[in-house]
């Protein structure tokens, strides 16, 4: 913990010896009863956290990340059995009884949860939530007048706009950013020595997710306190930690600097991990790693190295006994990881290239780029002009009446054409999942038009909506909640051939077909859903949606229910399937790295409105619109050196309410752009509503490209 | 606001008046109350039948009864009995009893149930969270016919122990009881006491299980663990957050507790001897009496109905999620 | 309205948390549990719950018992023996007799029959009732709901103990079976309602939402995705409706507006003996004794049925520190708001 002089600065211990660890976990074990016999969530961990440091846990699910920070704050349930010791300050934490943790919880380690929405009580105001927190601690000397307005204080210095007004808000009237933001505040209430953040963006919009990542930081100056960021995001940790734990199975598999984590990694897991991200700024060439097979139970664990079944560089002596944590040779003293195969991935890593993809066996897969030049020319398969879809609101609860309506969708027009990715993106509540949702209705639509496959759908028989409805397929984000459980794997693939009434001998003949075509294996024919990894079942309902042999697949964030590790191989897959295939796919996703990856072109949503359409280059590499580039700059990426160069552009404020969108240009109450124009520019984004024009060329005299952008005063700005 | 108030005001009054001409509908068709006079030895003769029949109004479309009912009913006459005698005469007596029993009974029951399934959530798996789970599964496997018989048979013991009438299990006051105040209210404290044990008991039954449950919920929520984190003990978060959050579920099951209560009130009064509302259901329904049948249900569908309106205020000022914003 | 719906639970040691404990990825646990079928895992949980398999062995010895009684017992129910009036039991009478020397223990077997099938009956009567509004009114929607749910508000507005027994005396004299349509007819509107809850979230899942874009006609969809996936459901609720129908059927034929003599069930003799219950208690008490412990019997068996079938709907919430990350963000939301239930 030497290395961080300029950390140290905010250290009041003295640096370099031992005891100046602010939090030392050491050999922590923390077990619960299941079903099957005792987990052993977290085995032998140990870490150690200076003042001011902001040290990293990163994970997949089940990796036992968050259970050990909840061991520190004391707050795992009572089945759990912990072992080992977790100091502060060298006072043991373990064995405290709850009245002794309950006067260190919150004035001395305080923590950030994942899910924003259920954090707050709902029955109390935010205010009075804060102030709790100062009055437990404050003793007698603090009033709850005092409380009360130093809550108003902490509410405003986490950015909440108009805090003495918003501190008698319920949890409820507070968006998932702001409950966030209010979290954070209770837990700099009282100027803690130590902040456990446990995934505190998962749950977020990546804009969002941008600002409250910035509150932390503004904490941390604040507080001068130390950080544990428990996060599954490697891009998150790249930009904010100082060092890194990659935790497997319930261990730390490798630790050291943010740097040599990013840049030299030691364990194959980690280098696969990090192989396994798309990235923003690499696009299309990046072979993603996939990383097979999925993290062992934690019930009864085989001797040997965890990761081993899945590892590339597997040999005999990784299943003799788990690895130590040990220094990797060739690289900084702080740096350590638990594989016997370290100065081989070294000795690699040495030779260069792209060590990940070539140690996965990785490939891009060799699909011929759509030409942008012939696009005109190829068949609109799936087309879609000024769609328009408003929901009736109601008042919550009790007493409901119609105030209004909700302009989820509000004239979206954009075409799919044969053999080419669409990808929609935009964040919550822009109405790109109200978009596909009208368009697999196959209803008339409110407003506007969809044409699926050279038919309009308005007039449709229920006999023409069938036989679309056989080349329209769609594929949904959670695999789990999209087949039904209590069908097996044979009953779900077939079944859209059912309906469709074709006969049992082809149907018997197509299902093993299908699911070799995508990578699961025949036997598993007569399990059942819950049988199957998160991976495995989306490949089921890839295979589901392709039964038909459809011309277009509408993916609903395929990907974002899963691991990345897992993601990889089914970005792949779809990649092939495209390839092979010939389909065209309408691909919806919040993260726009994956778009990046799999679309041959992109269309930025917001509040109902598409603000920009083009070719994936063109619009990565040369955004015009604000929303695109504050939405592009606000995503990390895996690489801390970038993250240090990148500049930010922070939005401000939450998504307004489609009940009531602002006038004019719908973006400018939060754009960054509308603040530097002067005001009779600034006029004109709030009383015209900017139409959706072909965007100025890169270059003064590049050929016009397939770019639209709806901005009156575009502009290109490179934000990746 | 005011007009959806008056939607809903309605749509309840349309359901009381449908649900009180359903019962009245099934009585007048199913009932005979001609019946036993003519089955009387010797039959009494044809015109004293006849002039029944239209004292009854027996031979007019079933329908146009009702509507008769009901308008007079608005006016505060709910018709006469069978007998002759007039329903309204007896009716705001007969609901000051009944009213007597369900208000004491669900306050009783709701208390001590919350009471006991918070403590049966906490102490989880232990030895008095068996008990309590033990004893309300019992309860509510208990009818309340059984229920009031075992109390009574219970009280004799006490009585014939404590050698002397502790508590009385016939009526609600003793018939010409003559004293002071505090003599009456002693005796009307020792009628009182097992009915609203009868009731009560599978109130708290029902209660508790409920309440246990939204706890336990609670217990492993979110905020709890925010509540913790910030420094509260984990006694004080459990009250202060989860206590207070865990009441919100409760005010929906109000309705149906009460519902509850109805049933189990009928029975109860029977049993001890109460002429309250339920006790003269059956005896209507015995005399086959339409008007006191008719009469009988429109108070219970006021009840229930009353009972849901409580219910949708005391979630309104439990969860401000569905306040008036 | 006799609900005797008992949530809370009777429990076990451990916290079972369903397939999920806390922190262990669904795939670990999954694996471990592999080729283990869900009836299986489902028939493991209750098993090891004591208090529902003991509910269950004591409910199957009782109603075998009073089926197989007439071979065994020395009197039959319509028998009487004059040599013996309002005798406790006895090596001949083994519940003793009534006032009119009829013998206790037969007549307790045939109630007890009685009562148990009714129960039985009832319940699945009222659960195909139930699960045909509850499921049409959740899917459709609209007026389907509105009206459907409107007959529900009525018939909880009118309490069915009340509306039986307005309709009894019309049943003087016929068979029980009609009594026992009556009670159907008036047990389904709570489980309905809880069915069509049910059917509004499953509606928007997703599996439904890709059955209809497959093209799939509604009454398929019903039958194959929205049904089945309520079964734990309606499983456990058949074992209340069976409880809370006993309690209901023994309560009218208590006051005489059930089951009519010569039969009997154990609400008529429950009444016949407790006008005297204070000085021969065994004219009722081991009619009262055998309906308490049957009831309780199908309580426990319900209860422990909910923890093995549904075990994340009430446990599964408390030891859930969920780390997916991702399952949440952007789902998609429907604008339309909750659904409120009416009260």
């Amino acid at each position: 913990m030497t290395t961080y002089e300029s950390d140290v600065l905010a250290d009041p211990g003295r640096p370099g010896e031992p005891s100046a660890a602010l939090l030392e976990v050491s050999d922590l074990e923390v077990s619960f009863p299941s079903e099957d016999g005792r987990v052993r969530a977290v085995r032998g961990l140990s870490y150690r956290v200076a003042a001011g440091e902001v040290l990293g846990i990163v994970g997949e699910s089940g990796s036992g990340k968050s259970v050990s920070s909840l061991a520190v704050m004391g707050l795992l349930p009572p089945s759990a059995r912990i072992g080992g010791s977790i100091r502060l300050r060298g006072q043991e934490l373990l064995g405290l009884s709850d009245t002794e943790l309950s006067r260190i919880r919150g004035r001395k380690v305080a923590m950030v949860f994942q899910d924003p929405l259920s954090a707050l009580t709902p029955v109390y105001t935010v205010g009075d939530q804060i102030a709790e927190a100062l009055l437990v601690h404050g003793g007698r000397s603090t009033t709850p007048s005092a409380a009360r307005n130093r809550a108003v204080e902490l509410l405003d210095l986490v950015g909440i706009p108009n805090a003495a007004e918003r501190v008698k808000a319920f949890p409820h009237e507070f968006s998932g950013g702001m409950r966030q933001r209010a979290v954070i505040a209770m837990a700099i209430a009282n100027d803690p020595d130590l902040i456990i953040a446990d995934e505190p963006t998962t749950a977020l919009d990546v804009t969002v997710q941008a600002q409250v990542l910035e509150v932390l930081k503004t904490a941390q100056e604040v507080t001068g306190a130390g950080i544990v960021l428990i996060t599954h995001d490697l891009g998150v940790v790249a930009g904010t930690a100082d060092r890194v734990i990659v935790m497997y199975a319930g261990k730390a598999v490798e630790s050291g600097t943010v740097d040599e984590i990013f840049a030299t990694p030691r364990m194959p897991y980690t280098l696969g991990l990090l192989g396994s991200i798309p990235r923003l700024d690499v696009g299309r060439g990046q072979p993603l790693v996939p990383i097979e097979g999925q993290p062992p139970s934690l019930v009864a664990l085989p001797p040997g190295c965890p990761f081993s079944p899945r590892c590339p560089l597997r040999e005999a002596a990784c299943d003799a006994g788990e690895p130590e944590l040990l220094p990797a040779p060739g690289a900084g003293p702080d740096h350590r990881a638990a594989c016997i195969r370290t100065a081989d991935l070294a000795a690699a890593d040495a030779e260069g290239g792209d060590l990940a993809a070539e140690l996965f066996d990785a490939h891009v897969v060799e699909a011929e780029r759509v030409d942008a030049e012939t696009r005109i020319d190829r068949e609109v398969v799936l087309g879609v002009d000024r769609l328009v879809k408003h929901y009736p609101v109601r008042t919550g609860g009790l007493f409901r009446r119609k105030v209004g309506a909700v302009q989820a969708v509000d004239g979206v027009t954009f075409d799919v054409r044969a053999g080419e990715t669409l990808g929609l993106v935009g964040e919550s509540g822009c109405g790109k999942s109200t978009t596909i949702m009208e368009i697999m209705n196959l209803d008339p639509p409110m407003g506007g038009s969809i044409q699926v496959l050279g038919s309009q759908v308005e007039g449709l028989s229920r006999a023409d909506r069938k036989r679309i409805r056989r080349d329209l397929q769609i594929v949904f984000q959670d695999p789990m909640a999209s087949l039904d459980p209590r069908l097996p794997v044979r009953d779900l693939i077939a079944e859209p051939m059912e309906i469709q009434g074709f006969d049992k001998d082809h149907i018997s003949r197509r299902v093993p077909e299908l699911m070799k075509l995508v990578g699961l294996r025949s036997e598993q024919i007569n399990r059942y859903p819950g049988e199957f990894s998160g991976g495995q079942r989306q490949r089921i309902c890839i295979a589901r949606a392709l039964a038909l042999e459809p011309k277009v697949l509408v993916l609903d964030e395929p990907v974002s229910a899963l691991d990345v590790s897992i993601q990889a191989g089914v970005l792949n897959l779809l990649d092939e399937l495209k390839a092979r295939l010939g389909l065209a796919y309408l691909f919806v996703a919040h993260d726009l790295s994956v778009v990046r990856h799999i679309a041959d072109r992109v269309a930025v949503m917001y509040l109902g409105k598409i603000v920009e359409i083009g070719g994936v280059e063109e619009v990565f590499a040369a955004p015009q619109h604000p929303y695109t580039q504050a939405l592009l700059s606000a995503i990390p990426v895996p690489d801390p050196e970038v993250e240090r160069r990148r500049e930010r552009v922070l939005l401000t404020g939450d998504l307004p309410s489609p009940a009531n969108p602002p006038s004019g240009c719908r973006f400018r109450t939060r754009c960054q752009l509308f603040a530097t124009l002067d005001e009779e520019k600034q006029q004109r984004c709030i009383d015209v509503e900017p139409p959706r024009e072909g965007a100025l060329p890169a270059e003064p005299d590049a050929p016009v490209a397939d770019h639209e952008v709806a901005c009156h005063w575009a502009r290109i700005r490179t934000v990746v | 606001m005011a007009r959806f108030l008056a939607r809903r005001l309605v749509n309840y009054v349309a359901l009381c008046l449908v649900a009180t001409f359903l019962a009245f509908a099934l009585a007048a068709m199913t009932f005979d109350p001609v019946g036993k006079l003519q089955a009387r030895n010797p039959p009494p003769p044809q015109a004293t039948i006849d002039a029944k029949r239209a004292e009854l109004r027996l031979d007019e479309p079933i329908p146009q009864r009702f509507v008769l009912w009901l308008g007079d009913a608005v006016q505060g006459d709910f018709g006469r009995t069978v007998v002759n005698q007039s329903i309204s005469d007896e009716l705001p007596r007969r609901i000051g009893v009944s009213l007597r029993l369900f208000l004491l009974g669900t306050v009783v029951g709701i208390g001590l149930g919350v009471i006991l399934g918070v403590a049966s959530a906490i102490r989880q798996y232990r030895f008095s969270d068996y008990a309590a789970t033990f004893f309300s599964f019992v309860i509510l496997s208990t009818p309340v016919f059984l229920l009031g018989l075992l109390l009574k048979y219970l009280a004799l013991e006490l009585n014939s122990a404590a050698g002397a009438q502790l508590l009385v299990f016939t009526g609600e006051t003793t018939p010409g009881f003559q004293g002071g105040f505090w003599a009456a209210l002693v005796d009307r404290v020792q009628h009182l006491v097992l009915p609203t044990l009868t009731i009560a008991l599978g109130q708290i039954a029902y209660y508790s299980r409920y309440q246990r449950s939204a706890m336990l919920d609670v217990l492993g929520s979110d905020f709890l663990r925010t509540a913790q984190a910030k420094g509260l003990t984990r006694r004080k978060a459990l009250f202060k957050h989860g206590l207070r959050t865990a009441l919100v579920p409760m005010a929906t099951l109000f309705a149906f507790g009460f519902g509850l209560l109805i049933t189990g009130g009928t029975f109860t009064e029977r049993i001890f001897g109460w002429y309250g509302m339920g006790d003269w259901l059956v005896y209507g329904i015995e005399q086959d009496d339409t008007n006191i049948t008719a009469t009988v249900t429109l108070f219970v569908a006021v009840l229930v109905l009353i009972s849901g309106w409580l219910s949708d205020v005391f979630y309104a000022l439990l969860d401000p999620r569905v306040r008036l914003r | 309205m006799t609900t005797t719906d008992v949530t809370g639970g009777t429990g076990k040691a451990v916290p079972t948390g369903g397939a999920n404990p806390v922190d262990v990825p669904l795939d670990a646990v999954e694996a471990e549990t592999e080729g283990v079928t869900r009836g299986k895992l489902v028939l493991r949980r209750f098993l090891r719950n004591r208090l529902a398999l003991t509910g269950l062995v004591i409910l199957v010895l009782l109603y075998a018992l009073s089926l197989t009684s007439p071979l065994f017992a020395p009197w039959r129910y319509d028998e009487y023996d004059y040599l013996s009036f309002l005798q406790g039991p006895s090596a001949s009478h083994w519940f003793g007799t009534s006032q009119i020397g009829e013998d206790v223990f037969a007549q307790t077997m045939r109630g007890l029959q009685r009562s148990l099938t009714i129960g039985l009956l009832t319940a699945a009567i009222s659960i195909v009732i139930a699960s045909v509004v509850g499921a049409c009114a959740g899917y459709f929607g609209g007026w389907v709901d509105r009206g459907l749910m409107w007959v529900v508000d009525l018939l909880l507005v009118l309490p069915s103990f009340l509306i039986i027994a307005v309709i009894s005396p019309a049943l003087r004299g016929s068979s029980w079976i009609l009594f026992v349509l009556l009670l159907g007819m008036f047990a389904w509107m709570i489980t309905a309602r809880i069915l069509r809850g049910m059917t509004l979230t499953l509606r928007e899942r997703e599996f439904v939402k890709a059955a209809r874009f497959m093209g799939a006609p509604s009454g398929l969809i019903i039958r194959r995705h929205i049904l089945p996936n309520m079964a734990s459901l309606m499983i456990i609720d058949v074992t209340i409706t069976v409880g809370s129908t006993i309690l209901l059927e023994t309560g009218l034929s208590y006051f005489g507006f059930g089951v009519q003599p010569p039969d009997v069930s154990l609400g008529t003799l429950i009444r016949d003996g407790s006008t005297a219950a204070l000085t021969t208690p065994w004219l009722f008490l081991f009619a009262g004794g055998l309906l308490v412990v049957s009831v309780l019997a199908v309580n426990f068996i319900g209860d422990g049925l909910r923890d093995a079938l549904d075990p994340n709907a009430r446990r599964g919430r408390k030891v859930r520190h969920d780390e997916d990350p991702d399952v949440e963000v952007e789902r998609p939301r429907t604008p339309r708001a909750r659904q409120e239930e009416p009260s």
